[in-house]
């Protein structure tokens, strides 16, 4: 039913609801790169709601599409290796919420 | 900006920093009241309740003027199984006048709440980042900001900067929270004309109904949530992060998940998603609660860990201990005395207040919510409960003595036998009354 194909979005349209103001600058850093190589679970690919992160087995480096960040915290907490240096986006920038 | 110098700066404009911006304001304090946000409310998320209590002790009969939703006459409890629920509800008309709880959305509601202590002489100054607080010889005396030349001095520094309180740690007033400590929440707010939600929900005009979800969150501690807003529903759900971490499962797909359950699917058919949103929750309770105050500084809501997940509520808490800080500050400043010796007064005001009583009573809960028993908790018994009363309500030819026999061994099966269902009610009980 078509109620239904609209209701089960992909989270690429999930985020396209949402009202960003993207800085120019990360506020979400991998602190070292070599961490994410020897990190066996890479759960930071899954716990994020905004699927920021993921694992880019060609070039060995995890990418951060800082962009879509919802500001949760959750990667600020739930990376086993603390690798995530994570700030509040600049004053102004970042999400807003219509409804939150 | 760095001329200018407050009496108290807080720091959040959320329910926590407002309520305490206006208390001080109002007490004749020079206030300023900052948030990163573009506007009060705009990073903020809840499940969407508001309780009248707290507000009503600082803005009398608000709700005739504040942006809030429906007034909440029905409370349901809905235990998933896969394709079944048992319900629990409670409808009282007593909840009309006065209201006990409203569906609200933050963005609308935030925004309104810190007007109110604009009003009162607050000075807002948003869309500012604060990065730091400056501390000399031991004692906060102010905050740095990301705006340009953008230190800001006051006698006392609120933090009400939420469950991500980046000042809290940097203050050492707690250690991270660990991923035990907080839950995912994620949510979508669902569009659906007025009368559809007033039929699909048996409701009059303005009435509102709540429905909390337990069970189908994938043997994960956590809740789902549907309430119904004017013209819109909010459906989320929340889990451990810890859980999260250990199943590698994607939030969003547990919430995906649960709009596909028949019992919820045909309450949101034909709706549109209009936001999708994300926000941690502190579940840490009252273990997890920091020290309150130092020399300088206080700190409030979510940031102090101030949630009561069984009864959801949070965003009155935070207003109450923003009231308190507020409280805190006017008398400190009278009597020009900004130590933690003076600041005190505010955590032994919340000791004696409901936030302290409530979480305190709940502080086993915290325990019970950890793998295995979670999975118990939330996976297998509501999956229990709902294959035993499939069973005897099922007119088959089978005598309702052994289908009562039937229901019991279903139930001590999850907990491993008889004695352990006696273990984990006695374990559950005294979780709930601690």
């Amino acid at each position: 039913m078509e109620g239904d194909e609209r209701m089960s979005k992909a989270i690429e349209e999930k985020l396209y609801l949402i009202r960003y103001k993207a800085d120019d600058k990360s506020h979400l850093i991998i602190r070292n790169q070599d961490a994410c190589l020897n990190c066996p679970t890479k759960e930071c690919n899954f716990f994020c709601p905004a699927d920021v992160y993921e694992w880019d087995a060609e070039g060995n480096v995890t990418t951060v599409a800082y962009e879509n960040c919802i500001e949760c915290g959750t990667c600020r907490l739930a990376c086993p290796a603390y690798n995530i240096e994570w700030v509040y986006p600049k004053g102004g920038h970042g999400i807003t919420y219509r409804f939150g | 900006m760095a001329d200018e110098r407050f009496d108290v700066v807080v720091v959040g404009a959320g329910p926590a920093g407002a309520a305490a911006a206006l208390v001080a304001a109002r007490g004749g304090l020079k206030v300023a009241l900052i948030e990163r946000g573009e506007y009060p409310g705009a990073k903020n998320t809840f499940g969407g309740v508001l309780y009248r209590k707290q507000i009503e002790q600082l803005i009398p009969e608000f709700w005739k003027t504040a942006p809030l939703e429906r007034t909440i006459v029905e409370q349901r409890l809905w235990l998933l199984a896969r394709e079944s629920t048992v319900s629990v509800s409670f409808r009282d008309d007593r909840f009309i006048n006065p209201p006990n709880c409203w569906t609200g959305q933050r963005s609308k509601f935030d925004q309104w709440f810190a007007a109110q202590a604009e009003a009162a002489g607050g000075v807002p100054i948003y869309e500012t980042g604060v990065t730091d607080v400056v501390v000399e010889d031991g004692k906060v005396v102010g905050v740095i900001t990301d705006r340009e030349d953008g230190e800001l001095r006051a006698n006392v520094v609120i933090i009400a900067d939420g469950v991500n309180s980046l000042l809290g740690k940097r203050l050492q007033a707690h250690r991270e929270w660990q991923p035990d400590q907080v839950s995912l929440a994620v949510k979508e707010v669902i569009a659906l004309p007025k009368e559809k939600i007033q039929d699909r929900f048996n409701l009059d005009k303005n009435e509102g109904c709540t429905i909390e979800l337990v069970g189908e969150t994938m043997g994960m501690a956590g809740l789902g949530f549907l309430y119904t807003n004017t013209d819109t529903l909010s459906l989320g759900v929340g889990v451990m992060v810890s859980d999260l971490k250990r199943l590698k499962v994607k939030p969003y797909e547990v919430l995906n998940g649960l709009k596909q359950h028949p019992m919820v699917r045909r309450l949101i058919d034909g709706g549109e998603v209009k936001e999708y949103a994300g926000h941690l929750i502190p579940e840490g309770g009252f273990t997890a609660m920091p020290p309150l105050a130092g020399d300088g500084w206080m700190i409030c809501g979510d940031a102090a860990q101030m949630v009561n997940a069984v009864h959801r509520e949070g965003t009155n808490l935070a207003v109450e201990s923003g009231r308190l800080a507020g409280e805190a500050a006017i008398q400190a400043h009278f009597a020009e005395d900004y130590t933690s010796a003076s600041l005190q007064e505010y955590a032994t005001a919340v000791r004696k207040s409901i936030i302290h009583k409530d979480l305190k009573k709940y502080k086993g809960l915290h325990g019970l919510l950890s793998f295995p028993d979670s999975d118990k908790l939330f996976g297998q018994l509501p999956q229990a409960v709902n294959d035993a009363l499939f069973d005897f309500l099922s007119v088959d030819g089978a005598p309702k003595r052994d289908k009562q026999k039937l229901a019991f061994r279903k139930l001590e099966k999850v907990a491993g036998g008889r004695m352990d269902l006696v273990r984990m009610a006695l374990k559950g009980w005294r979780a709930m009354n601690g």
